[in-house]
């Protein structure tokens, strides 16, 4: 199993949230990817793509696939993360009233991608961006 | 139960999803924050909720909910219709409030699709 693929994210798109969620859901749903794994790559995706449309000015979601794991790399040109610790704190935000109408910016963002995941980096430099790299793995079937 | 019951407890009107109301559901989850449904609803569970927006729709198809009912007697704008028809998630809507729908669900049996978030989980700020 092999499969690549790249979204480009545009900041402040609110009205397009989740699109590329769906289509990291409706890919690796193709790719025979089990429910469990498949719904917490999906998940982590939603909110990587939040979190560009709601802090960055644009941003990048690649998705890997191989036969042990899917990997999800989030990159972003944007004001970066001060205080990676405090962000990673639940229920810490810093959202604008826009992303709090869509129903997002409650804190949980990152708090949800971590732990959805199997391996989770995050590296962020002020005034120039954030990465995350999201690891799953996919267990040996048979 | 099914989704046709669930319409039929909270006096819902169906908007999206006439071909799936015999999907049986015995859980729920409801909010009004998309974050909270991410992390915490569960597969095959039916979605209460007080946004209308198209984003909610996404949140239903990437965690495989079977139903979102929209609370407060609102009305979803037709892109959020349109894409629930696309993605094949059924709508429907109520007039009861967020408590009321899901204290009626609970009352038929319906249980919490999660029961508490664990308390490692909640950290004082």
């Amino acid at each position: 199993m092999q499969y690549e693929n790249s979204y480009p994210v545009k900041g402040g798109d609110f009205k397009e949230a989740g699109k590329v969620a769906v289509l990291v859901k409706m890919a690796l749903k193709k790719m025979g990817v089990a429910p469990e794994i498949l719904r917490r790559a999906a998940i982590a995706a939603y909110e990587s793509e939040v979190n560009i449309i709601s802090y960055a000015r644009m941003g990048t979601i690649r998705l890997q696939v191989r036969d042990d794991h899917i990997r999800i790399d989030v990159e972003d040109e944007g004001p970066g993360i001060e205080d990676i610790e405090l962000a990673m704190r639940p229920g810490y935000s810093t959202a604008t009233e826009l992303i709090r109408e869509l129903g997002f910016g409650a804190g949980m963002g990152l708090v949800n991608i971590k732990s959805c995941s199997d391996e989770f980096e995050i590296t962020s430099e002020v005034n120039q961006g954030t990465k995350l790299r999201i690891l799953f793995r996919i267990p040996e079937t048979g | 139960m099914t989704l046709f019951d669930v319409m039929d407890i909270l006096d819902a009107k169906l908007l999206v999803g006439r071909k799936l109301l015999n999907t049986k559901v015995d859980t729920a989850f409801s909010a009004d924050l998309l974050s909270d449904v991410l992390a915490y609803a569960r597969p095959g569970s039916v979605l209460l909720t007080g946004l209308t927006n198209p984003q909610v729709v996404r949140t239903a198809s990437v965690l495989d909910i079977a139903a979102i009912v929209i609370v407060r007697g609102k009305i979803p704008p037709a892109e959020t219709l349109r894409l629930a028809e696309e993605l094949e998630i059924p709508i429907m809507a109520t007039h009861y409030i967020l408590f009321e729908s899901s204290g009626r669900l609970y009352r038929h049996g319906i249980v919490g699709c999660i029961q508490k978030v664990g308390a490692d989980e909640i950290v004082a700020l």
